[in-house]
């Protein structure tokens, strides 16, 4: 390593042995490539192929039933979407579903959970933390069987509000949206819990507590020292929440298969619905590009914030 | 930890038996005290909260007359487990969540573990927009594409196949693991494989015996998390498998609510314990590892 010479430039720091040793070792320029072939070949394949798929068949009017060609129709799809009352209530539930429960729900009580974590003991943080993962890793389909129960008419939650002597609910039939987002609270919330204690913990004590010397109430540090030095995490959370509640299936159709008639039909519902039980690709597909669309547009958002990292 | 020392600076210096300084009961710190208990507190009624709908799949598990409420069984029995262990309900489709998701997650991570290695050690102009767009992937909801992965599996012959489907997951897992991969393979120290470049070794036995066995706790966190994200997955084999025999027990769970009218709740909740209880385990498994395990600093010497 002591063979750089003294005229090299400064910035160039590896040894030419080392330099040498390693393209040897590297094969060619291109050849050193290779190995992402395999990855990059499947996500072309099954990823990238399917969402131009998609592309394309949003503006087709391909249907299950055996039609021997789908036929090009150009916006004919979207136009329908736009006219479809079914459709924009789907939307309409879709925005409710991921306010309630990702922006409003596992965020904030996520931020709670793990600042509430940070003060208390050791015991009770280590409980709450593997109930609320316990719920974050039981799989979709199972966390919709519980929550079903929970909310059923004959469910626990019922009985709890008789035995406080409150009035019962029929929760999945009067208001199933609120129930599957408290569902997908219940389900999400140790995400933003472990992004938010991971985040809370590298705040340093000495900001707080120079806060705290100098006047600083609890709200007024949370405020003004807290939330700013962690707004980062809060971004990337909120982000992240969002795009994983806009592609929520298997919990809604657990619960409540998108019923009583659509009322808690979101997007993915809908998209399914159309294209399987109505047989309608194209139409689904239109949806589903629509979708993809949000999406897209959200995870730009997220890398843009993810920029520094990569 | 920060109550401790400022506590500690108010015990008098003269303190100085075997003992640790007796802290001084200050204003503060029984602010302290009232803060943790209120925490404790707190915390306490939002597991609560939590733990209800989990007691239920316990409690009914072991009730043979389980119905929709939480109640701990009076007359606890493994009925509803012995009536679910059969080839039919619970060891056909665990086998098949078996060979999809292992089958996908082993290609996941020798895809990812291959692609990230040039990702993190040789640069390129390609690289940052390469990885951008990783990155984004990992984003896009993947439950929109489904309605078009259908239609694209019916054309090519891929539907209702059990390979299918693994490739699907496969790639649908991908974007996240190269990206994972690459992070734990940029924190190993490149000096130790030019040492084994010098030494002659070439890229792919540099890739094997040095990067590889550095790389053990980081693999394992990208094939344990792959997996667990691949068996709760619901939507993609609801959508791509049809026949009844091939169904993995994510879908097969829907027979419970079979045509015959009344469900069996319990034997629901004890299948639903069976098919859990894996990635509880291998939950448990990581979250060890997560603690620990990731300092590579003994490998490299001064």
């Amino acid at each position: 390593m002591s063979t750089v010479k003294v005229t090299a430039p400064p910035e160039r720091r590896e040894a030419p042995g080392s330099e040498r040793a390693r393209r040897r070792a590297n094969g060619g320029r291109y050849w050193r490539w290779l190995p992402v072939a395999p990855a990059t070949a499947l996500m072309l394949l099954f990823l990238a192929g399917p969402i131009g798929y998609c592309a394309y068949l949003a503006f087709t009017d391909m249907q299950l039933t055996g039609q021997a060609t789908s036929s090009f129709v150009g916006l004919e799809n979207f136009r329908r979407a736009f006219q479809d009352s079914d459709f924009l209530n789907a939307v309409v539930l879709t925005l409710v579903f991921t306010l309630l429960s990702s922006i409003v729900g596992q965020n904030t009580l996520g931020l709670l959970l793990a600042g509430l974590m940070q003060r208390a003991s050791k015991a009770v943080r280590s409980v709450t933390g593997a109930v609320v993962i316990c719920a974050w890793v039981v799989p979709e389909i199972v966390a919709g069987f519980l929550l079903y129960t929970f909310f059923h008419k004959e469910g626990t939650l019922n009985s709890i509000l008789d035995w406080l002597h409150l009035p019962s609910q029929n929760w999945l039939y009067t208001l199933p949206i609120l129930a599957v987002s408290f569902a997908n609270i219940w389900r999400g919330t140790a995400f933003s819990m472990l992004i938010y204690s991971a985040a809370l913990s590298e705040i340093p004590t000495e900001v707080s507590e120079s806060a705290q010397v100098d006047g600083a109430n609890g709200i007024k540090r949370i405020w003004y020292i807290t939330l700013p030095m962690i707004r980062r995490s809060i971004g990337t959370n909120l982000m992240l929440n969002t795009l994983q509640t806009l592609s929520v299936f298997g919990l809604i159709w657990a619960m409540t298969r998108g019923g009583p008639g659509n009322r808690s039909t979101t997007l993915p519902v809908f998209m399914y619905d159309q294209a399987f039980n109505k047989a309608l690709i194209g139409y689904g597909t239109a949806v589903a590009l629509l979708l993809l669309v949000v999406g897209a547009l959200f995870s730009l958002v997220y890398l843009r914030l993810m920029r520094e990292e990569v | 930890m920060s109550s401790a020392v400022r506590a500690g600076t108010g015990a008098r210096p003269s303190d100085r038996s075997g003992r640790r300084p007796v802290l001084r009961p200050g204003r503060r710190l029984s602010r302290r005290g009232r803060q943790r208990l209120a925490a404790d507190a707190g915390l306490l009624v939002l597991a609560a909260a939590f733990v209800v709908p989990l007691l239920w799949l316990v409690f009914a598990s072991l009730n043979a007359e389980a119905n929709l409420k939480v109640r701990p069984p009076t007359d606890p029995t493994l009925d509803n487990f012995s009536a679910v262990l059969t080839d039919e309900i619970t060891f056909t489709p665990m086998w098949n969540s078996l060979l999809i998701c292992g089958g996908a997650t082993l290609l996941t991570v020798l895809c990812a573990s291959l692609a990230a290695y040039p990702l993190s050690r040789f640069r390129s102009r390609f690289s940052r927009p390469y990885l951008l767009t990783i990155l984004f992937s990992t984003c896009l909801p993947i439950t929109a594409v489904m309605v078009p992965v259908y239609a694209l599996f019916v054309q090519i012959n891929l539907v209702d196949t059990m390979h299918g489907t693994a490739f699907f997951l496969a790639t649908s897992q991908l974007p996240f693991a190269v990206w994972l991969m690459k992070n734990f393979m940029d924190g190993v120290p490149v000096v130790l494989e030019e040492a084994a470049w010098t030494d002659g070794a070439n890229w792919w036995q540099s890739l094997l015996r040095v990067i590889v066995p550095l790389m053990g706790p980081g693999m394992t966190v990208v094939t344990i998390y792959s997996f667990i994200m691949m068996w709760g997955n619901f939507f993609v084999p609801f959508m791509l498998l049809l026949s009844p025999e091939k169904l993995p027990a994510a879908v097969s769970i829907f027979t419970f609510f079979g045509n015959y009218g009344a469900v069996a709740f319990g034997e629901l909740a004890a299948f639903s314990m069976l098919y859990s209880a894996p990635v509880l385990v291998l939950y448990i498994l990581i979250s060890r590892r997560l603690g620990g395990g990731f300092t590579l600093g003994g490998g490299v010497k001064g």
